[in-house]
């Protein structure tokens, strides 16, 4: 199942990049596909880590919710660059996070890195430790509103 | 007209960062910048696709995309090891 | 005739937002204290500005295969930038470069931070 699943994200993507359909193309996309689905297997990397497809619907309101929260502190970022005086307050803590699976804690881990203005420097277990560029943004990520809100993404799988 | 200006942005971005490499004091500055550098190109590549009304660059922008992140991580992996492949039971004493 | 002149000033707003973004956090790498913070300027670049111009050359192109490369260069953007971003940071540690903090609420200082294997 989830090799079939794999197997039509990846002819779709050769599709959406070739642009050229002549039968011989596509029976090489074919052909590709399929040498990249023997290694997938024989790598044992399908399962619901190496290929989250059920996490689709679930990123239709995650992405637009973290979008917005990188625009927030992108301009908060862009206006402490701009001021003359610097005005930054360095501070580094720690979070636990509440996601069960892996795949829970690296997308936690990586919307926070991919948020301006905090970043994730280590994790070890569900302990990860970030590096924010003010008082309040550490203050943010502390405050388990994104924390939660992965969490209820990460469920719906 | 918008792509010439967009273009330029990217351009005086790139020769900033390229002081930033110059400057660096440590060897993470000068990777950092070499990252940025290389998502800076992406942007170049696309950008003046556009201008010059051949999108057909996006292709090699997104070759490029791949390979500066197995860029950054193989320079990481060098300088914290001092080697690209070490087993692990001879991996130097930090 | 009105929504494709909609279309247009709509790519050049983000045209426009995502060239200043681009340089500014360019110039925040110049400005920055020390490596921490200069990743902060750096992911102002790859997440805001790269965004930005991509979908305003995305509005320029329209629904075509053009459309779907600048998706996929998104989508390339939205994965390698934080993962490379956190290896410098953590290679950085690794070294004893000690960033310069106005405040520390880390529980255990001295512990080297662990691998991520994601």
């Amino acid at each position: 199942m989830r090799t079939l699943s794999l197997g039509l994200v990846l002819f779709a993507f050769w599709l959406a990049l070739s642009g050229h359909y002549t039968p011989f193309l596509i029976s090489v996309g074919g052909v590709c596909v399929v040498f990249c689905l023997w290694i997938a297997q024989r790598m044992q990397v399908l399962d619901p880590e190496g290929h989250p497809i059920g996490m689709l619907p679930g990123t239709l309101t995650y992405y637009p919710w973290l979008a917005f929260e990188i625009l927030k502190s992108s301009l908060a970022v862009a206006k402490i660059i701009l001021a003359p005086s610097l005005p930054i307050s360095p501070t580094m803590t720690t979070v636990t996070a509440r996601q069960k699976t892996p795949v829970g804690i690296a997308t936690f881990g990586n919307s926070i890195t991919l948020t301006p203005s905090t970043l994730t420097t280590g994790i070890s277990g569900n302990e990860i430790t970030i590096h924010a560029l003010t008082r309040e943004a550490a203050n943010d990520v502390q405050s388990a509103r994104m924390n939660s809100r992965v969490t209820q993404f990460e469920g719906r799988t | 007209m918008m792509f010439m200006m967009a273009t330029l942005a990217v351009l005086i971005a790139m020769a900033l960062v390229v002081i930033r490499a110059m400057r660096g004091p440590t060897v993470f500055d000068r990777v950092l910048a070499g990252n940025v550098i290389g998502t800076l190109a992406i942007l170049l590549l696309a950008v003046v696709g556009f201008l010059m009304g051949r999108p057909e660059w996006l292709d090699i922008a997104l070759t490029y995309g791949l390979l500066n992140l197995i860029s950054t991580l193989a320079v990481l992996k060098f300088f914290r090891h001092g080697d690209l492949a070490f087993l692990p039971k001879e991996a130097p004493k930090q | 005739m009105t929504l494709e002149l909609l279309i247009q000033s709509a790519s050049w707003v983000l045209l426009v937002v995502g060239s200043v973004f681009v340089v500014i956090g360019a110039v925040g790498l110049l400005r920055m204290p020390d490596i921490y913070t200069r990743l902060h300027a750096a992911s102002l670049i790859e997440t805001l500005g790269a965004g930005c111009l991509l979908l305003g050359l995305m509005l320029q192109a329209g629904a075509t295969l053009v459309t779907l490369k600048l998706v996929a260069i998104f989508l390339l953007f939205l994965f390698t930038a934080p993962v490379a971003t956190h290896a410098v940071a953590q290679a950085a540690l690794h070294q004893d470069i000690q960033p310069r903090l106005a405040e520390d609420r880390r529980t255990q200082v001295d512990a080297p931070p662990e691998r991520e294997g994601a």
